[in-house]
């Protein structure tokens, strides 16, 4: 009776969990299959005609690219530099504990807030105007939690005995952290970094307002410019476009370059984090 | 010598100042957000955002009622809980107590690519095959209703379920396992009535984050819910948002107008309920943590 019982316990478990992974599964499954033939040379090198009915996304993955550069140039350094502090530094004050409750808080922050904020800070107050600069700094502010999350992770890995050995050798804190932690981390703070990016590449919400413009006769060619990017092109074709049916194909296709590109970024950070984990072992 | 020591005080100061900028980047969020909705108040009022009409365009009367946009949020937000908390959650256990070492190495990353699934790749699936699902099983006019919003919204709070309830149901101490089990009971009574329950505020804190992520989000559910501005609890009803509110309608706004005002007493309102619930999901997860 009780064995039963337990059968039947483990067997539900599992049909739900697996049925979570199916799922997920057919998501990406049916992106692929059906994004697949809209893919050709000119669709990923060509510029949209038509009003983005027929021609390409080259100009889409350009912006997304930029905005990508800016994001990391910005929210790496910064996140690499906080998680230092606060693995390395912090002590259990109030200051400390002020820095982690911001962090998680922007971790929480809605995107659209993020887009928000962006608007009223670096679009107006600061007159970027919608750009790739305003558009990047949003983008930065809310990757950051992410990255900084990770990061002090892999610091926090690196043994306590690295820094000792260092310190007892009368290397200042400094030259202890920069030439006996970091160099153990940095991939495992890489790892956070990708995550992180990946996420900025796929959001919407935050450079709507800040960003993003459906077409562009040309490519941007300073920061201060707007730009086309991926996820609001396909939004745009599927949900604002006049003849949206017909267009099918196309945000298929859309879907399916943002949907690798993503998963790319976020396959590339579970492997290196794999790696790194057979490789260092104390 | 002393060069050596000046560098680590500069780096040391550096590094200070790099951290609080989260702390800087908080505070600028009150504040310009607070800034531009601010006039609102002194406009149409507060009072005017409890009508319970939104139509801030109009010939007639334009009308900040928040009532419809906070009614959709709810109704989605609602139903999309309900649907991923047992499923996250029992996702969860099996993943943490049954799984074999493999397959949770397998598992984990799975659900986490799930995470990564950008909400607007989320959003063109549910408008191309959830919602022709939903508009024929339930033979309707149209598939953009608040179900269909719920079903993805459930999808996006799943990963968040499942790792911050995996964790907690991970960290219960195995000398409680070892009691229940030396008193006679079988690994899977275990289960249900010590591990799992000794997880619960873990469990909990885990949805509420999930919630804070459900009403946050944008784009799914701006493409799939049908964006009506009215007040209804049926979920095959279409429905508006808040956050589909700002952003369907930011775009086309007189910058510094009344209904510019209007679109960040909104954000207001969504920035200051997710940091609620955020707040009380770190407060039970620390409480959590001290006791086990």
């Amino acid at each position: 009776m009780r064995r039963s019982a337990d059968w039947l316990s483990i067997w539900g478990l599992r049909v739900v969990t697996y049925g979570i992974v199916v799922v997920i599964g057919y998501i990406v499954f049916d992106i692929a299959r059906r994004g697949m033939p809209a893919l050709s040379w000119e669709f990923l090198t060509g510029r949209p005609r038509n009003g983005g009915a027929a021609g390409g996304i080259f100009p889409a993955i350009v912006g997304t690219f930029y905005l990508v550069i800016g994001t990391v140039a910005v929210a790496i350094p910064l996140g690499m530099a906080s998680a230092v502090y606060l693995s390395e530094y912090a002590h259990q004050g109030r200051w400390t504990r002020t820095i982690r409750n911001a962090i998680t808080t922007l971790a929480g922050v809605p995107s659209i807030v993020f887009g928000l904020f962006g608007l009223g800070l670096f679009v107006l107050t600061m007159r970027f105007g919608a750009s790739i600069l305003a558009g990047s700094l949003t983008l930065a502010c809310m990757v950051l939690p992410t990255i900084i999350v990770a990061s002090e992770e892999a610091l926090r890995a690196v043994p306590r005995a690295f820094r000792e050995g260092s310190l007892a050798l009368g290397a200042t804190q400094w030259q202890s952290i920069f030439k006996s932690v970091l160099p153990y981390a940095l991939p495992g703070m890489l790892t956070g970094a990708i995550l992180g990016v990946g996420r900025a590449a796929g959001e919407t919400a935050p450079i709507l307002l800040t960003a993003a413009a459906f077409y562009l006769p040309k490519l941007p060619r300073s920061v201060f410019d707007p730009v086309m990017a991926l996820p609001y092109h396909l939004y745009v074709l599927a949900t604002q476009h006049p003849a949206s049916d017909q267009v099918r194909p196309l945000q298929y296709g859309s879907a399916l370059v943002l949907l690798l590109l993503v998963l790319a970024a976020n396959l590339g950070a579970i492997v290196l984090r794999s790696h790194m984990r057979k490789k260092y072992r104390w | 010598m002393l060069s050596k020591r000046w560098q680590d005080k500069a780096m040391r100061l550096i590094l200070t100042a790099c951290a609080s900028t989260s702390i800087l980047i908080v505070v600028l969020i009150f504040i310009f957000l607070g800034k531009e909705a601010a006039p609102f108040a002194a406009g149409p009022g507060l009072a005017a955002l409890a009508d319970d009409h939104w139509t801030p365009v109009s010939f007639v009367k334009e009308r900040f009622g928040l009532w419809p946009l906070a009614a959709g949020s709810l109704a989605v937000t609602v139903m999309a809980i309900l649907m991923a908390a047992p499923l996250g959650v029992l996702g969860a256990v099996y993943i943490s107590e049954i799984a074999r070492p493999w397959e949770r190495e397998v598992l984990k990353p799975f659900i986490e690519i799930l995470a990564g699934i950008p909400s607007v790749v989320l959003g063109f699936f549910g408008l191309v095959v959830v919602a022709p699902l939903v508009k024929q099983m339930f033979d309707l006019n149209t598939g953009l209703t608040a179900l269909t919003g719920a079903i993805l919204l459930a999808l996006m709070a799943i990963p968040t379920i499942i790792s911050v309830s995996e964790d907690a149901i991970h960290a219960v101490p195995a000398a409680y396992k070892q009691a229940s089990m030396a008193l006679g009971a079988s690994p899977v009574q275990t289960m249900w009535r010590v591990t799992v329950p000794a997880a619960l505020p873990g469990i909990l804190a885990a949805n509420l984050l999930g919630m804070g992520r459900v009403i946050g989000e944008t784009m799914a559910v701006m493409m799939v819910t049908g964006n009506a501005a009215v007040v209804t609890f049926s979920p095959l009803e279409s429905v508006r948002t808040m956050t589909a509110t700002i952003a369907a309608e930011m775009g086309e706004v007189s910058l510094g107008g009344t209904h510019y005002q209007a679109l960040f007493c909104i954000g207001l309102v969504l920035l200051i309920v997710t940091f609620g619930l955020n707040h009380v999901a770190q407060v039970i997860l620390r409480r959590y943590e001290k006791r086990a």
